[in-house]
């Protein structure tokens, strides 16, 4: 690295022979701050990041090929390991793109259950993404809230799903099974938990001169340039693109729930932790209003060529076990056609562009990754900065390995 | 360490100068976490304080393989990441162990196609595998435990005294 | 997506149009390589159309289904109208090059990026036109619909006696 000789200059004007020469490092792929499956070669000058170079693909799991391989239902699990950390949003994106090819509606019920599981997601989403930013800058105090009040999300999602983590709950026309009949108290139990944890985090960071001098006016990205790279979600809305899919193309029932887009001014870190923090309480206000809206009914399309007929019917009646064996060993039944559908997923929009042939497997499966036009585009944010910058500017990012690599 | 433990055999002094050490070593693990994918989530879910791993004597987590004696291996490894994984375990000093952590790790899952490493213990060799897609934090802890055990039975040699 | 966008596109490119189709509300429109970037500029920068964000540039193989084998797929969002249109390129496999729309958009550099390494098809003109995701040396294009799902290219010696 020897061609490039950066003069440095003193305090009083007279440059300093001793000079300096930018140095290279390569940060991860196994470095706690890149999730394991980031790699960046960096050129530094003392402090400062010259030129940031990211390289992705060590997570490369070769999710389209395997979902070419399946069937429409088996994907669910595929998609759950997407974006790991809000799994139920990818969950209802993909069962809404196949039924938008298909061209079926799903019963309101079931909409109204989507939607508050995948908020519950969400809210899980944004609390692991700021925990554990605020962990890489050292408040590891409210890592721990933050993953406490996890732990509550996820046990609640256990009772619906069965799983903590990778839950595969939606099905094409419906869901799994509705939900529990005490859920709502269960839920009330865990918001106020998650309140009462979040305030604490806030306690702890809001006004504490570290944090603030960090994140403020570290990692800007100006909207002009956050459209051009195609940012959606979180980031773009901190940059003050005021784009929420879910305000802008209502898709289930949120239409008939009052939310707010949170929008920041500078796209800066700061600006990032913010929207979150505040998209995240806007979550818990569209759950209050879905248990309020709600009526029961069935959750599942009245279709048998798309929905399994129910334990007893597969065992008590012939049509119950073609049907069962029809589902499982030649699948869905989709009719040839593409589709492009998106939802708002953790970190922006969410796509999935499906292509059929009229057969029980996909043709093609495309997941539109909001991540990846982060990763493109982070370098921008690294560059000019200080090499500790990185580390708040990547974790507010959050990229998803599972997600952006696919 | 110069000592010779080999050469005393299974003498009284032996057994118990390992029986000694072996405890010692089995509540002081400094773990490396190789966390790449989705088994993360759940490992993070096990370090905190709900699971809290700390209880186990293996709580600290050490992100440069010299440090670390215990590799935890957690998530899906690619034929990418493969080289650098194999790096990180010849980079650390022995005695060593390994723990698979999740269906990926420890078989390629169901991701068996063009991309992923059908098992790490086709490249390096692994002491304990938990299944499960993620495994719950109870199996985390339960090899844990496990690894302790096969620790403490351990028989030192030249190799792991060092 | 709207029909609007598409009207527009016709009377401005009569010649660049192979077809347009709607299905289940998504407006495709097929379009000719020749003057492609042409067409995508006129797409961002006319005031009616203003397509700013790039949403999505993936590919199709339809291998030994349809004539020509390829098509690059790209979607296109406006924020300010809040439409949005598909375009489809085909492509033969031994002449798989389309213009690179990284100037156009910077959001398409690594999706272009993308569809070289997964589907080998090459964008003209990109500036950094290496494989993303898999690593130089990797053999072949794994999306292709010709490449076994399980043909695997291991960079590290296997242990004795194991098998992949
Ligand atoms: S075992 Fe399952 S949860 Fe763990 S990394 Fe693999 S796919 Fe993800």
């Amino acid at each position: 690295m020897s061609e490039i000789f950066i003069e440095t200059v003193r305090d009083d004007g007279t440059p300093d022979d001793l000079g300096s020469v930018p140095m290279s490092l390569q940060m991860g792929p196994s470095h706690p701050a890149m999730h394991g499956t980031i790699k960046m070669r960096l050129r530094l000058d003392g402090e400062i990041v010259q030129k940031a170079d990211v390289e992705v693909g060590y997570l490369h799991r070769g999710f389209e090929k395997s979902c070419e391989n399946s069937t429409w239902t088996q994907v669910f699990p595929y998609t759950d390991r997407l974006n790991y950390v809000s799994p139920l949003c990818n969950n209802v994106g993909y069962a809404m793109a196949v039924e938008k090819l298909i061209g079926i509606d799903v019963p309101e019920r079931c909409k109204y259950v989507r939607m508050i599981m995948s908020e519950t997601s969400r809210v899980g989403d944004h609390l692991t993404c700021v925990g554990a930013s605020l962990m890489e800058l050292g408040a590891f105090t409210a890592f721990l809230y933050a993953i406490e009040a996890r732990e509550e999300i996820w046990r609640l999602t256990e009772e619906v799903t069965g799983a903590r983590l990778t839950h595969t709950y939606v099905r094409v026309g419906g869901l799994k099974d509705d939900l529990p009949p005490d859920f709502e108290a269960k839920y009330r139990k865990v918001e106020k938990k998650i309140r009462s944890l979040v305030d604490d985090i806030l306690l702890l960071v809001d006004r504490n001169r570290i944090f603030l001098d960090r994140m403020k006016d570290t990692g800007v990205m100006t909207r002009e340039r956050a459209i051009d790279w195609g940012f959606t979600g979180p980031c773009a809305r901190a940059s003050g693109v005021a784009y929420d899919v879910r305000k802008s193309h209502p898709y289930l029932l949120y239409d008939r729930t009052d939310f707010d887009v949170p929008v920041g001014t500078t796209g800066d870190n700061y600006d990032r932790y913010l929207v979150r923090m505040e998209e995240l309480k806007q979550s818990l206000r569209i759950i209050d209003q879905c248990f309020k809206q709600m009526k029961p009914g069935p959750v599942n399309v009245d279709d048998p060529r798309i929905v399994m007929p129910d334990r007893d019917e597969v065992y008590g009646s012939i049509e119950g076990t073609i049907q069962h064996f029809k589902i499982i060993m030649e699948g869905i039944q989709v009719p040839p056609g593409e589709v492009y559908s998106y939802t708002e997923g953790g970190n922006g929009e969410l796509g999935f562009y499906l292509v059929s042939v009229g057969e029980g497997k996909p043709y093609k499966c495309r997941v539109r990754p909001p991540c990846w036009n982060f990763m493109q585009a982070v370098h921008e944010m690294l560059e000019g900065y200080q090499i500790a910058d990185i580390v708040p500017t990547f974790g507010s990012v959050n990229m998803i390995g599972g997600e952006c690599d696919r | 360490m110069g000592l010779d433990t080999t050469s005393m055999g299974g003498s009284f002094v032996g057994t118990k100068l390992t029986e000694a050490i072996n405890w010692a070593r089995k509540y002081s693990l400094f773990q490396y976490p190789f966390v790449t994918a989705c088994c993360g989530m759940e490992f993070m879910a096990t370090a905190c304080s709900h699971y809290d791993i700390s209880r186990f004597g293996a709580e600290i987590p050490r992100f440069s393989p010299r440090q670390a004696d215990l590799l935890f291996v957690v998530g899906t490894v690619s034929h990418k990441l493969a080289p650098v994984l194999k790096k990180v375990y010849e980079q650390m000093c022995d005695p060593k162990w390994v723990v698979s952590f999740g269906a990926c790790a420890s078989s390629g899952g169901f991701y068996d196609n063009y991309c992923t490493v059908q098992g790490i213990d086709t490249i390096i060799p692994v002491d304990v595998y938990i299944p499960g897609c993620p495994p719950r934090p109870e199996a985390v802890l339960d090899a844990l435990m496990l690894l302790q055990e096969k620790i403490q039975n351990a028989q030192l040699d030249r190799r792991s005294v060092g | 997506m709207s029909q609007y966008v598409v009207q527009r596109l016709t009377e401005r490119f009569p010649d660049q149009i192979l077809e347009t189709h709607a299905f289940r509300g998504d407006d495709t429109v097929v379009l000719k390589r020749d003057k492609l970037l042409e067409v995508l500029r006129f797409l961002k920068e006319d005031a009616g159309l203003n397509f700013d964000l790039p949403v999505d540039l993936t590919v199709v193989d339809w291998w030994r289904k349809k004539e020509p084998r390829f098509e690059v797929v790209y979607h296109l969002y406006s924020l300010g109208k809040g439409h949005r249109i598909r375009l489809k390129v085909p492509v033969d496999e031994d002449d798989a090059v389309v213009p690179s729309s990284r100037a156009v958009w910077a959001g398409f550099d690594w999706y272009e990026r993308e569809a070289w390494d997964l589907y080998g098809i090459r964008f003209e003109g990109h500036p950094n036109h290496t494989r993303i995701l898999l690593w130089e040396g990797f053999e072949g294009h794994p999306l292709r619909k010709d490449y076994p799902i399980t043909k695997r290219q291991p960079l590290t010696a296997l242990l004795d006696g194991k098998q992949e």
